[in-house]
């Protein structure tokens, strides 16, 4: 390692003697829980804190925004159909494209004489685009937070068990995971949702079937780690039983990285459910996730480009959202990072 | 080493035959059957089964299956009559290749070279702005970006062709699309790598023997970097599989993905089948390979008894 001299500053020595420790008395600084400083380090990444506040503020819309406007999201008005969208304010922008007018610089609103605003624009039935993104998105998200929780659940049980019973156990239940990350899983997730038919119960399980063998890995490797620790020892000299030791003591110090694989399944669940509707095997009319949004509207990309401008645009910002949060979560909570 | 190669080969072999059992159990219990036509007869969808041989028990039909998978022989597609799948798959797996290798020499190329850039201008603005590009290009969906590309250059500024097959320039955007995460994943993957290497004390003591600059990256620091990325090439195969399913929809590329598409939609089972078969077969061996080159190439991981997973 090289040194520069700035590097070489005096907190790297210590006074001894009893002028020493009085001035290290003096130096202490209160100490700061794991998490306190992980939160901190968080804080300072300015992509996860932006990854933060959008995927709160796109939470808050999958949540609110279906209701920010008097359309539902399967009402059909066949007069209002293929409107572009028109922000009220927004409007005199014309290059915004928020101004009521289609690609040929026609205003709809004028020439259909539709009073009132679609924030979006509508689809070919004369759905409010606004209020099915929204609902598109509560969906897609939900899909991902209940694979997601499902991964983690059975990865941590497989792979805590795996490693902390270790010897013939751990053998057999890591040929089990070998053959099976062999696999390509989204081969598997096609063909399991042509028997199951789509649905978001099917969907989620599919992905589950083969999503949790990663978590599961991590959590054997960092078990692994921590099981002839000292403190493991000392808890089970004091009585603790294997249900204890692993529920009070090893999964808990795994948290960092169980969270941080969690953040990286949930943009790759929403990625796979999209991918699904694309290849004609997503969530079926009337339920409409993001990603049968975004096929939808492919179909109509050239005459009404909105229909997938805005089912694309928040694609992709909760999937770059959710994966800067995690990069930052990787940075802040994995302890090897730790200056 | 032989052990161990010879348990990896056992390995890709067991998930071979898995996959293969899988896929057929699967496919028999459909709901949906291609000879659901009003028009047929009890009589006739009888001969049709039998034509098919799918009035046999399902065992004689699983052994019948393997035994045929063996030779090569991946049955009759029941969607363009008569015709079998290997010679279906034989027909449009070259365009996919194609696409692929452009997507992945492509992407490679400019993925090491932003990485690279990255890592020696670290913490500057190259360095963000080769990040920025690399979560962009792993964060946004693949067939979003082809849209997105189809839409702009395609059909508003009408530089390059928005579909079909028919020379060189067709293959641009496309390969545009696959190669987005190529050039994510590497770039990244090399940034790490390169920073992790320039920290070494080699580093250190080949610059104060005063070796050139140029030659100490090229030499010493990029020959080191660059052999973890052999296990990224899993990720990557997978990537460009399933991103070929969809950009080839997209484009309206006639490749080994969009018959895949439209032979789920039209439930031709033995075509699906043996697409899925392919794929997989071509995964697995990707597996085994860096798995290989992995411990033949890096001599500082060690291998432990039975054959289990080396660790770096």
């Amino acid at each position: 390692m090289r040194m520069d001299e700035a590097e070489l500053h005096d907190g790297l020595f210590e006074l001894s003697g009893e002028e020493g420790r009085k001035k290290q008395v003096r130096a202490s600084v209160p100490t700061t829980s794991y998490w306190k400083d992980s939160w901190g380090r968080l804080r300072k990444n300015k992509g996860a804190f932006a990854g933060l506040i959008m995927i709160g503020l796109i939470l808050f819309l999958a949540v609110a925004g279906p209701y920010m406007n008097s359309h539902g999201f399967d009402d059909q008005n066949l007069e209002h159909a293929n409107l572009p969208p028109k922000v009220p304010g927004l409007e005199k922008i014309s290059w915004l494209g928020m101004s009521g007018a289609d690609i040929r610089g026609v205003d709809q609103y004028e020439a259909k004489g539709v009073e009132g605003y679609y924030w979006f624009g509508t689809d070919s039935l004369g759905r409010d685009i606004w209020t099915r993104i929204w609902e598109g998105t509560r969906i897609s998200l939900y899909i991902a937070f209940l694979a997601a929780a499902l991964d983690l659940v059975i990865g941590v049980a497989y792979g805590s068990i795996s490693a902390y019973y270790g010897g013939r156990v751990d053998n057999v239940m890591q040929r089990i995971i070998e053959v099976l990350i062999g696999i390509p899983s989204l081969i598997i997730v096609i063909l399991l949702i042509l028997v199951l038919q789509p649905g978001i119960v099917s969907i989620t399980l599919a992905m589950v079937i083969t999503g949790w063998v990663n978590m599961a890995r991590i959590v054997r490797g960092q078990v692994l780690k921590l099981k002839n620790q000292e403190f493991v020892l000392a808890s089970r000299t004091l009585g603790a039983g294997d249900g204890r030791l692993m529920g009070g003591h090893l999964i808990p110090n795994t948290l960092g990285p169980i969270i941080i694989t969690t953040m990286f399944t949930i943009p790759s669940a929403i990625f796979t459910e999209a991918f699904l509707s694309f290849i004609g095997l997503g969530l079926q009319p009337p339920i409409a996730s993001l990603g049968t949004l975004v096929n939808d509207g492919f179909k109509m990309m050239k005459i009404y480009p909105h229909l997938l401008m805005f089912s694309s645009i928040i694609i992709s910002l909760i999937m770059v959202s959710f994966n800067l949060l995690g990069d930052g979560l990787r940075d802040s909570l994995d302890p090897k990072m730790r200056k | 080493m032989k052990k161990y190669i010879f348990s990896r080969f056992g390995y890709m072999l067991f998930t071979f035959l898995l996959i293969a059992t899988f896929t057929f159990f699967l496919m028999h219990t459909l709901p949906g059957s291609p000879f659901n036509d009003e028009r047929l007869s009890a009589a006739q969808k009888a001969m049709m089964a039998k034509r098919y041989g799918l009035d046999e028990p399902l065992a004689v039909q699983y052994f019948k299956y393997l035994g045929n998978l063996l030779a090569g022989d991946l049955g009759v597609s029941f969607q363009f009559d008569g015709r079998s799948v290997t010679s279906i798959i034989g027909e449009r797996i070259g365009v996919s290749a194609v696409l692929g290798a452009q997507s992945l020499i492509a992407g490679t190329v400019l993925g090491l070279l932003l990485g690279i850039v990255a890592a020696l201008k670290h913490n500057t603005f190259l360095d963000y702005g080769s990040m920025i590009i690399a979560v962009l290009g792993l964060s946004i969906p693949n067939f979003v970006f082809a849209g997105l590309l189809q839409y702009w250059v395609g059909v508003r500024l009408q530089w390059l062709p928005v579909a079909f097959w028919e020379g060189f320039e067709y293959s641009i955007l496309p390969t545009i699309a696959l190669a987005a995460f190529v050039v994510a994943t590497i770039a990244r993957f090399m940034r790490n790598e390169m920073l992790d290497v320039l920290g070494h004390d080699y580093i250190v003591t080949a610059r104060a023997k005063g070796i050139r600059e140029s030659l100490l990256i090229i030499r010493h620091a990029l020959r080191n970097a660059m052999i973890p990325i052999v296990t990224i090439l899993g990720p990557l195969a997978v990537s460009l599989m399933t991103g070929t399913l969809v950009v080839e929809q997209i484009f309206s590329i006639p490749g080994l993905g969009e018959q895949f598409v439209k032979s789920i939609l039209t439930n031709d089972y033995p075509v699906i089948m043996g697409v899925t078969l392919f794929y997989s077969f071509f995964f697995i061996l990707i597996v085994f390979v860096v798995d290989i080159l992995y411990v033949l190439i890096d001599p500082r991981i060690r291998l432990t008894g039975g054959g289990s997973r080396a660790n770096g």
